[in-house]
Parts: C-alpha cells; structure tokens; sequence
C-alpha cells in the first residue's frame, strides 16, 4: 500500500456502484440488525418482547466487554488471543479468593485484576522485547494461561463447599453483592460504562491518539518520537484488564468457576471486533462499533435459539458472521 | 579455452514512464570477455538501461542486438535465453532464504528447466558444485542461503547467473555494501570470469577508483543520455565527473548571510553499532544550514537515524547546546531538541490516512492535551490552521487525509510537524524527492526560515546543486564516513562529487 498508485477515475456508472459498496460497507451491520429484528420477529413474535431485548443485551454484557478489551490491542494493528485465557484466569482466581480463602469482596476484585494484568505484562514482554508477531506471542499466551488456570484450580472447577487442593476443607461463599454485578441492569450499566470509558479513552485522550497513530504507521510514529514499545504495552494492559473484569462478571453468573470458561468469548469477541471496525465508516477498530458488533452477534444468537435452531449448530452461522465481517474489511482495502 | 567472441548493441533506446523519459535513444556496445563500468548521477538512467537488457522493462523502443541480430527483449527469459543475466544490488530479494546454497544456485534450472517430478539432488548438487567451481569458490553447499554473509550471497547469485552458460552478466553496485576484502575477492571472480570464460560483464557502481582498477572501457550516462565513452586509460577521474555532471553551471547560491549563533549541534566521534556510520565529528551552529552531500548508500540515512536515536551508537557523543545529550530512542532525541523529516516520506514522514492536523500535532500532542490526557480539537485545528497558512501548504482545510494531498504539501506537512515544536536542530533527509519544482522552492524558503529563527539545519542529499544552493558548509560521506569538509561558497558540483566518490585529498 506503499506505493503511490493513481487510482482509476471510476466511470460514473461504477462510481454510483462504489458508493453503494462504501454504503452497504459502513452501515451494513446496522442493516443486518435491522433486517435480523424484522424477521426474528416476523417469525417468532416474542422476539421483541422488552424482556428479551433485555435479556439479549444481558447476554452480550461480558461477551462485550471483552471484545472492546480486544478492540484496545486492536488500535495498534496488534491482536490479542489470549483475552479468553485471561478471563477463565480472572474467573478461576476470584472464586477461589471466595471460596478457598473466605477473602473480603473488593481485595479479592482488586486482587484478581491484578493477578490477572501478569498475562499483559508477559505478552507485552514478548510482543515487545522478544519481538514475537502479536498473533503468535498472544495464542503461546493464551495456552500457558489456560495451563495456568487449569493448574491453579486442580484441573476441575471450584465452587463453593469444595475443600482446597491440600484438602483443608473451607467456608467461603461467593457474596450477595458480587452476584448482584451479573444481574440485570448492573452488568447492562457496567458494560455501557466500559464502552463509553474505552470511547472517550480512544477518541478524545492523546493516548487514543497514540494507539491509533502506532497501529496505522509504526515507523512513522516512532520517528514523530512517541514511545511506540510504551503504547504496544498500554494497549495489552488494557485488553487484559477488560479481559479479567469479563472473567468476574462471569464468576459472578455462573456462581463458581468452570474449566476453561473464558475460552468460548474469544471467537464472539473477535467476530464483534471486526464488525465493529467498519461501522460508521469509521474503517478502524473503536468500542461503539464493537459494541454493535456484538449487539448483532446476540441478536442472531438470541433469535436462532427461539427459532429452535440447536445450540450446537449455531457455531456455524456465528463463524460465517465473523467471515463476511473479515471481509468487509480487507475486501475493500486497496492492493 | 577459446571462444567466439558475442557483441551486444543496443541503439536508440528509449522508454517512458508516466511523465518522465527515463532513457533517451540511448546508444550501448560491448564486446564478451572484457568488463564496461557503466557510471552516472543517481537518476541518470543506468538501472534502467541495464533492466531493459535483462528483459525487465519491455516497453522500450529501439533494438538490441546480439551478434548483428535484433532481439526482441520481451522477458527475462528471453534475455537469459540469449546469454544476459543480472545481479542486483538487493541480493536478498533474489534468494530464497529456507533453501540451501545448492537450491538457491539451481532455482532457475529447478524452476524452468526440469523435467518431471523428480528431483535428482546428487545432479543438483554436481552442478551447483561446478558453477562454484568455475568461480574458484568453496561454500557449503547444504548451507541456508539465510545463514550466509552478504559476499556469499552475492556469489550465490552469479554462480547461480552462470550456470547456464553466460555471454553479458550485469553486476548492479555489487561493491556498495562490501569491505574490502570482500570486494577484492569479487574482483578476483570477474577478471577470471571475463578473461577465461569469456564473460562481458557491466558493471554499475558510484566508486571512481574501483572502477579504475578493474574495468577496461567505461559509458557515462548522464540525465537518460549516453553522454561519453571511452577506454579507461584514455580518461581521467576528473573528466568522469565532468561528464557525469554535464556542462558545469553555478548554481545560484541563496542562502542569505544570516549571523552565525553558538554552536547548537555538535557530533563527535559518532559511530555505529553496525558500522553503518563510522567515527563521524562535525557541528552546526545556530543560523546554519550544513550540508551532508554523498551518493545513495554512502550512509547519509543512516548517519541522520543514528542522530535521531533510531540506530545504537557505540561510541562517540552528540551535544544539544553543548550539553552532552543521551538518545536510545527517537522519543529521547524529540525531548532533546532534535527533528528529523525522514526520507521516506509515505512510510517514516506522514501519517497518510489521518488528517493534516493530526499529522501536524503528533509530535507535540502534549501541547493539546489539557487534564487526564483529554485532547484538546479546537486549539489544535487552530494550531494546524496557523501552520498551513503560514508554511503554505495548498489544502482546501485541516481536516485533509494527507494521502490526498500532493508530494510537495506532503513533504510540508511533514515540515511543519516539527515547527509546531520546540527543536533546535533539525535533520533534513532528501526532503525534495518527489517534490514538484515549485514545492522545492517553498521547501528551500522554510529551511532558510528556520535558520533565520536561529535552529540549527543538518540538510542531507544526493542532489549537488541542492546542497550548493541552500547550505553553508558541506561534509561529503563515503561508505559511512566523512571524508571532507567544504565551505558552500568556495566548492563546485566537481570537487563535492570527487570526494563522494571516492577521491582522497591529493
């Protein structure tokens, strides 16, 4: 894309072709929203139902909140895979905080995050330092975080009641209060205050600036003298961040910590991600598009389920979403 | 071993590109077995010439012919069918790297000229074995092509040139990025290659005295002309550079007298980690605009991103104001007061996709930012606003994607990113490559500005009458060093380029 190419001058008749194609391009997953609603609730009336509506936006909430975690590793044309590991760790770590240890609510939170922030400064030692491609450095991540959690909790799950790995039997219940983040509406509240946080972070701070400054040309911002390796940093502690408040507000569903439970947010979170990048023609990778990303991901969920379409078929049509999302976006791009 | 002797001649050749005549009904003759040094400014159109002989460029008009008969050269296979294959400067470019010495050596028979599906490693090792053989050398053959030394690879590559058997091999600057040593043995492999195998060899390089040493006959080009040929005993170096210059004009001097302040920028002893820039001293005062002249791949680039902290150094030092400053980053040069417009513009310069005033700003975002790293729009649209008026970039707004903006407003903006903040020193890399003439002037009356306002000027380039016309003192660089400091006034395109390539004070 380097090179200076002068365009073709379209005809006036592919040009109208094009501008189609650039309409249909920024605002397509609205459409398909828009269309999934109508025949969602064509064929199934209880569809528009406000406690489903609810219940959907209930259901992207951490799926969400992800994502946008995801989207943050995105602005600087990096990728972050380990984000699934990182909230089963978060998961795993809060519940045994609960439950083994009977700690008090907002040291086992902070604690958690904390713990779980390891996996950015370990994916940012090997992105930065080690000069892994993200991609690669982030799925080695993603597998020693997921040994990690796994070894941590004995293999199998935690929940409350069960004895300690040593065998000392414990006490610990997960609080009311941390149940009560998963339920409606806090975890709707929590999800629409960490999109507008990560949109305000993206859009109006110089770091936003940044992050987008080294995604689009590295070279160039490093010779601008903006700390490239500090922004690549920044923006893995962030996904990683969003990534571990995913795996509490999960805990805080499920009520107990199971294998591997972050793992199925990742595929989601990409799909959202990439659908998000398009939206508005905004043409990069930004947290309301995320959060549309995944508003249409649900719907289809939410819809295909009341269709009776079995659970375990619709991996399929979620992965043709993350395809014609992928795309979208480099179909169009230029050679 | 006797063989019959191949002319080559090309006549009246000529090819365009969009807007420019790269080659002028350029006239080129050789004879196999002797060795043609084939010199010329950067730009004049050797690569060019030496790409439609190798079958690259296939748009040409005029003829090639090759012992009398015209051929038409309409691929690199045709041209290797008839005995013409070059090495070019980029040799990694050519090889591939997971393959073996052996492999590598043998990609063109491996890839045009098997039968079958069948790969006969023992008959693809013997033949690499012999081509090394014919080049008097010894490699492994089952060597990574990504393990070897650049020499070795270079030598892969005209082994690999001579496997088949070869009449004219184009040797593309093969001495730019070797030592010594290295190039006498290249040497060593051409003079045998053209005195007992019978090879015509051209051979492309900017160094006067190599040249000297090795060639027979020698073609100036000059501008997409063929400007002179000679023997090489029957010309001087001085009269090369004459030629390669054309008639020689003053450029008109425009750098203003401004007072010289204290010295703002001061290198000493500079080198390296890599060697790329080797024991280089010199200082810039304040008001100064200084020179770094040399032709491509004497190290200019490299010098300025080692200043700019993008390059280790290893040892010497580099004051701001006198005050020893230390940089292991760009982000450590920017806080000391230094600026660099790189060379590559699209790539290192400008952000092409954002608007202009994001571009403008990215150096200095912090004088937008209030509370909690909160941007600030307005003031910096403002800010970009002030600095296009007053740099004069042509846009319609600020909010302009740079990438819809010409070479010349580009290279501005690139500028005027610097001026919105606070450098005493600013490092200039080739900034008129593909800037229009009037852009140039505009970019000539900014530098002269800047040093007007008392910041110190590092003005880098290729162009001669460039560094003639807007620098105070010149420093010519050769293979990464500074062989010579002139004053502007007192100096000539001659005496620069004597020095850049490769003459030593007599």
């Amino acid at each position: 894309m380097n090179e200076v190419t002068v365009p073709p001058k379209p005809a006036a008749k592919t040009g109208g072709m094009r501008q189609a194609l650039t309409f249909i391009n920024n605002w397509g997953t609205v459409i398909a929203i828009i269309l999934l609603v109508i025949i969602f609730a064509v064929a199934v009336p209880q569809f528009l139902m406000g406690s489903n509506i609810i219940n959907i936006l209930r259901s992207i909430s951490i799926v969400t909140i992800i994502a946008v975690g995801l989207t943050v590793s995105l602005t600087i044309n990096g990728f972050d895979l380990s984000v699934g590991s990182a909230a089963t760790l978060a998961n795993a770590l809060i519940v045994s905080f609960f439950v083994w240890y009977s700690m008090p609510m907002g040291v086992s939170i902070g604690l958690a995050l904390l713990l779980t922030l390891l996996v950015a400064a370990f994916n940012a030692f090997l992105i930065v330092k080690v000069k892994i491609p993200d991609l690669f450095a982030t799925l080695a991540t993603m597998f020693i975080i997921e040994g990690v959690a796994m070894t941590y909790s004995g293999g199998g799950s935690i929940s409350a009641g069960m004895p300690r790995l040593d065998g000392t039997p414990t006490v610990g219940v997960i609080p009311e209060a941390f149940s009560k983040l998963s339920q409606t509406p806090w975890i709707i509240f929590i999800m629409l205050g960490v999109v507008a946080l990560v949109h305000l972070f993206l859009n109006h701070t110089k770091h936003g600036r940044y992050l987008y400054v080294v995604g689009g040309n590295i070279e160039a911002a490093r010779l601008s003298g903006i700390p490239v390796n500090r922004y690549r940093t920044i923006a893995y502690f962030v996904s990683a961040l969003l990534a571990g408040l995913g795996g509490l507000l999960l805990a805080s569903q499920v009520g107990s910590a199971q294998i591997n439970a972050g793992a199925g947010y990742l595929m989601p979170a990409v799909a959202a991600a990439f659908i998000g990048s398009s939206f508005a023609g905004q043409g990069k990778p930004n947290a309301i598009g995320t959060l549309v990303g995944a508003c249409l991901v649900g719907v289809l969920e939410n819809g295909l389920v009341m269709m009776s379409v079995p659970y375990y078929s619709l991996n399929i049509i979620k992965g043709a979403v993350l395809a014609l999302a992928l795309a979208s976006t480099y179909y169009t791009r230029r050679k | 071993m006797t063989r019959s002797e191949t002319t080559l001649h090309m006549q009246d050749i000529s090819i365009e590109f969009p807007g420019v005549k790269a080659l002028d009904s350029v006239d080129f003759a050789m004879r196999s077995g002797t060795i043609r040094a084939l010199i010329g400014a950067n730009g004049a159109g050797k690569s060019t010439l030496m790409k439609v002989l190798a079958g690259a460029y296939t748009h040409y008009t005029g003829e090639v012919r090759i012992d009398g008969k015209t051929v038409v050269m309409d691929s690199t296979r045709t041209a290797k069918g008839h005995g013409i294959d070059i090495v070019y400067q980029e040799v990694d470019t050519a090889l591939i790297p997971y393959l073996s010495v052996a492999e590598n050596i043998m990609l063109d028979y491996m890839v045009n000229d098997m039968k079958g599906m069948r790969v006969s490693w023992s008959d693809i090792h013997q033949r690499a074995k012999a081509a090394l053989e014919r080049l008097g050398l010894t490699l492994d053959l089952k060597q990574k092509a990504s393990e070897l030394q650049l020499a070795e690879k270079q030598m892969v590559l005209i082994a690999r040139a001579i496997v088949h058997e070869r009449k004219f091999l184009i040797l593309d600057e093969p001495t730019a990025p070797l030592s010594q040593r290295e190039t006498d043995e290249l040497f060593r492999v051409v003079r045998d290659l053209a005195s007992n195998h019978g090879v015509g060899i051209i051979f492309i390089s900017h160094r006067l005295p190599e040249l000297f040493s090795i060639c027979e006959d020698i073609s100036i080009m000059k501008d997409g002309k063929m400007v002179r040929e000679a023997r090489i005993d029957a010309i001087t170096q001085q009269e090369v550079i004459e030629a390669m210059l054309g008639r020689s004009f003053e450029a008109e001097h425009q750098k203003h007298d401004i007072p010289l302040g204290d010295p703002v920028f001061s290198v000493d002893g500079l080198t390296e980690r890599e060697g790329r820039v080797k024991d280089v001293s010199f200082g810039v005062r304040a008001g100064e605009v200084v020179g770094i002249a040399g032709l491509v791949g004497a190290g200019k680039t490299e010098l300025l991103k080692t200043l700019f902290g993008v390059y280790d150094v290893s040892a010497g030092t580099v004051a701001v104001h006198g005050k020893p400053v230390k940089q292991r980053s760009p982000y450590d040069a920017v806080k000391n007061g230094i600026g660099l417009v790189p060379e590559e513009r699209r790539k290192e310069g400008i952000l092409v996709d954002e608007p202009i005033y994001k571009n403008m700003t990215a150096a200095n975002i912090d004088a937008f930012t209030g509370p909690l790293g909160f941007l600030r729009p307005a003031r910096e649209r403002a800010a970009a606003r002030k600095m296009i008026e007053q740099i004069g970039v042509k846009t319609p707004n600020e909010t302009q994607q740079v990438a819809l903006l010409s070479g010349g407003n580009q290279q501005k903006v690139a500028v005027g990113k610097w001026l919105l903040t606070d450098v005493d020193v600013l490092l200039f890399d080739e900034p008129t490559k593909g800037v229009d003439v009037g852009a140039k002037g505009d970019i000539f009356d900014l530098i002269t500005r800047l040093a007007e306002d008392g910041k110190g000027i590092v003005y880098a380039s290729s162009e001669l009458n460039e560094i003639l016309r807007i620098t105070d003192r010149v420093y010519v660089m050769y293979d990464g060093e500074i062989v010579k400091e002139l004053v502007t006034r007192e100096t000539s395109e001659e005496e620069i380029m004597y020095y850049a390539t490769g003459g030593r004070n007599g």
